[in-house]
């Protein structure tokens, strides 16, 4: 039996009553280690895995707008030279890759994984170890994206990757087999993490929490995790087929070969629209918890929000074919799918008069997750204006490919949903760190990302419907496109430069003490009855739910006579009565090698198909020993692998 | 021993894998693993329809290969499509038995289970190869190629399910369950279960219904 040091910070953190994991059937000793790199590459606790896919996310978000930055540069000047016109290809496809596969889907993986289990009153996911593979998964796909610049290019056929424009003839390089192998490891990722987070949310609720007592950011997450456990297999299916037509000469989308070039389009936007909702969804509930703290109010409707929103997850599903009405379906396809589309309108305009409701007569307090909150109210407002637009077929024939569908959906992506992301940094930051960020800066930088964001797509709208098409590397002088083309690149740049503020004030919380209050905000919902940051089992006992609500109306009362709110207790009273009667018996899992290993193997495979098949047998070894180790392993350590001797920093063992 | 205090909280965590033998409580009353087993079931739904529906637009399109009326041995496929369904009873023979706590026929079920996959993924691999000799190549033809993809797909889903009813029986011999025994054989049995209807479609829309 191996010897391992005893984890010391695990047993001071853990109140008395805390025990250890107590099974021994593991082949090998697990990883112990509270601290230091590798309490963080072999956890499987669910506030570290967020934070390692918050943090991942933001940088992919940098070099996403880094990519964004030089398409600007380009488009600045009528006949720019910043770009060649192959380079210009890789560009758009790679940022909006990298925007809506690495950053915007992960970013609110990150807030799902660490906010759902503290929400619910659970202790972790239901399956923490592969929570670990699904962030390793999402890492190294994400890497392996990037392996492509230093490979001869990266992929170079939009994000939506149409056939047979993606096929070996139109894009020689092996971009496009990095970005499809890159695509399926990523999707692996989020399916093993929406089966994850969906058990989790049935099966480990807090006693007394019905489903209609959730908060909404855990409902809107849900109808996310339901979206992606039925798209991703249907662009998993595109992308093998793709996958086969580059590597093994199959010809599913070769025209020539006699194939139908639009069952791309249809297996990729069957899974594409719903994956537009998959991106906007988290920030609506981001914004559903904001916006009531700060009104000071109940959330209007909250059966309304929540219906609404599986009413979207569900008429997602109806409306894909809105992407291909320029692709000749046929006068009844685009009826049909017109139709669908102005209706799924209907959904989201009911969201947007509960928060509108949420918000009239409330006691506003314009915090800066406040401004951010109002700022998507407003801007998806606008994006989703133009959106409806798209489902008069006639209009959107003649809008398709131009710059104003460009208009559109950075409205409701930026405007939408990374303004309901960085709401949320501003609302939940003093709960993940324990540290407030600068609130005079926040709104600096809000206002800097709102005028960044109008002057950047605003006049998209207008050149659009004078016809400047999207995707072109150049355009001539005498359009009269040239001065909004400039507009729009100093405000990529404004825009730019408001994440650059968001980025000094998150270095600038790090370096002054961990003083945010335990409830800087008034809050109402469950994750704020535990301490800031939570400890390592979430809540020292899991408090009973009575109503949506719950922290809040465990602090205040209605007076019976006045019906005027009456505080009744504080924060610190209500997490002190917590302590007080703590559970003796908590079981957490413990850390593991085998999620990260098995993860590695996959992009080891994908190396494998595009250039020699050994390698591609080496990386299926790795992942099945992985495998074999992870089936040997018992969720949680051995204790006799502890040696209660041993020095808190000398390991003696790792492998038995 | 602090034992005699044990608050048992309804909430309290339950681990990944059930070892010790104890059902906890859930919200659903299901557990953790069949749930998650449910999920995965429906997503895989979705990847059958992705691959049927490639499949059923590029049988025609055969580019003066091989068509299916040619090729298809329909008594030869009947046949080892009647093995795959019987060994959908002989999995519920084993889940029965694993329920009933009698290891040695859950045992005997499962590994018969497994061998009339073998024979079903055997009865493939021979049909892929006459096949292939008769000119039907991956690449031949669109149908070629979505056929071969379906299939082939289909034929992996069974050799991962032989895989995992020859762990399952390796390990209920070495006494590794310790949790509930028969509640990971029965999941193990959805799996399997749905690997089969999923033939079931695909043997009616690829084999019988004419093109």
């Amino acid at each position: 039996m191996a010897i391992i040091e005893q984890p010391p910070r695990q047993l001071e953190l853990a109140p008395a009553g805390v025990v250890g994991p107590s099974q021994a059937l593991g082949a090998y000793a697990r990883p112990l280690r509270a601290t230091g790199w590798r309490a963080w590459l072999f956890t499987v606790d669910h506030k570290k895995i967020g934070l390692m896919y918050g943090f991942t996310a933001f940088f992919f978000f940098i070099v996403g707008g880094v990519e964004a930055l030089l398409i600007r540069l380009q488009l600045a000047q009528p006949n720019g030279n910043v770009l060649s016109a192959d380079l210009y290809n890789q560009m758009f496809t790679m940022h909006a890759t990298t925007m809506v596969f690495l950053f915007v889907m992960p970013m609110a993986a990150a807030f799902a994984n660490y906010f759902v289990p503290l929400q619910i009153g659970a202790r972790d996911v239901a399956f923490p170890r592969i929570n670990a593979f699904g962030f390793w998964c999402f890492l190294f796909g994400g890497l392996f994206l990037y392996i492509s610049p230093f490979t001869g290019g990266m992929a170079d056929g939009g994000w939506f990757m149409y056939a047979p424009n993606s096929g070996p003839v139109f894009s020689p390089t092996n971009g496009i087999d990095f970005w499809v192998i890159a695509l399926l490891i990523t999707g692996i990722a989020s399916l093993t993490s929406s089966i994850n987070l969906i058990t989790t949310v049935l099966n480990m609720r807090a006693p007394g929490m019905s489903l209609m007592k959730m908060p909404i950011f855990t409902w809107m997450v849900t109808v996310v995790q339901f979206l992606l456990l039925f798209a991703v297999p249907v662009i998993t299916v595109a992308l093998v087929l793709l996958n086969f037509q580059r590597l093994f000469d199959a010809t599913f989308f070769d025209v020539e070969a006699g194939a139908d070039p639009l069952l791309w389009q249809h297996l990729f936007w069957i899974f594409g629209h719903p994956e537009v909702y998959i991106l906007i969804l988290p920030s609506f509930g981001i914004v559903s918890e904001v916006l009531p703290v700060f009104s000071r109010k109940p959330l209007f409707g909250y059966p309304f929000v929540v219906f609404s929103g599986a009413a979207i997850g569900f008429m997602g599903w109806g409306v894909w074919a809105h992407h291909m009405f320029a692709s000749g379906l046929g006068p009844i396809s685009v009826a049909v799918f017109a139709a669908t589309t102005m209706f799924i309108a209907v959904p989201t305009g009911v969201k947007i008069i509960n928060w509108l409701a949420t918000m009239w007569g409330g006691n506003l307090r314009f915090t800066a997750a406040m401004h951010f909150a109002v700022g998507l109210v407003v801007l998806f407002t606008i994006g989703g204006l133009s959106g409806v637009t798209h489902a008069i077929a006639p209009s959107d024939t003649q809008q398709t490919d131009t710059y104003y569908i460009v208009a559109h959906f950075h409205y409701v992506l930026f405007g939408g949903a990374v303004f309901g992301l960085f709401a949320g940094f501003f609302y939940w930051w003093p709960k993940m760190f324990g540290r407030l960020l600068n609130e005079a800066w926040g709104k600096v930088c809000f206002w800097v990302m709102v005028v960044g964001v109008n002057l950047t797509f605003g006049p998209m709208h207008i050149v659009g419907l004078q016809g400047q098409p999207r995707r072109m590397y150049l355009y001539p002088d005498d359009l009269g496109f040239s001065a909004w083309n400039l507009v729009e690149t100093i405000g990529s740049f404004i825009l730019a430069f408001g994440v650059l503020i968001f980025l000094v004030i998150a270095v600038m919380s790090f370096r002054g003490p961990r003083n945010a209050p335990l409830d800087p905000w008034d809050a109402r919902s469950y994750e704020w009855m535990t301490t800031s940051p939570p400890k390592e089992h979430n809540f020292d006992a899991i408090p009973a739910v009575h109503s949506i609500d719950e922290f809040f109306h465990r602090k205040y009362e209605e007076d019976e006579t006045t019906g005027e709110l009456r505080k009744v207790a504080t924060a610190e009273e209500i997490l002190a009565e917590q302590e007080a009667s703590a559970d003796r018996h908590i079981h957490l899992p413990s850390p593991s090698y085998w999620p990260i290993v098995v993860a590695f193997g996959l992009p080891v495979i994908g190396l494998g198909l595009i250039y020699n098949f050994i390698v591609a047998g080496v990386g299926a070894l790795i992942t099945l020993v992985g495998l074999y180790g992870w089936t040997q392993e018992p969720s949680a350590h051995d204790p006799e692998d502890e040696d209660p001797s041993a020095g808190p920093s000398k390991e003696l063992a790792t492998v038995g | 021993m602090a034992d005699t205090t044990i608050i048992h909280s309804p909430a309290e965590f339950v681990p990944e894998d059930e070892h010790h033998g104890v059902a906890h409580h859930t919200s659903t009353g299901l557990s953790n693993n069949k749930l998650a087993m449910w999920l995965f079931l429906g997503s895989e739904c979705l990847l059958f329809g992705g691959l049927i529906s490639t499949y059923m637009l590029y049988r025609g399109r055969t580019e003066g290969g091989p068509t299916p009326e040619e090729i298809f041995d329909i008594p030869f496929t009947s046949v080892s499509s009647f093995v795959l369904l019987m060994s959908s009873l002989t999995m519920v023979l084993a889940v029965a038995n694993a329920k009933r706590g009698d290891i040695r026929r859950t045992r005997l079920w499962l590994v018969t289970t497994a061998l009339l996959g073998a024979t079903f993924v055997g009865g493939q691999v021979y049909e892929f190869t006459a096949f292939y000799r008769e000119g039907l190549g991956f690449t031949t033809s669109l149908f070629g190629s979505s056929f071969y993809t379906l299939t082939g797909f289909h034929g992996m889903h069974v050799t991962v399910g032989i895989i995992m009813l020859l762990s399952l029986t390796f390990i209920t011999q070495r006494g590794r369950i310790t949790g509930d025994r028969a509640e990971v054989v029965e999941i193990v049995g959805l799996y399997w279960h749905f690997v089969d209807i999923v033939w079931i479609v695909i043997f009616t829309l690829v084999y019988l219904i004419p093109a």
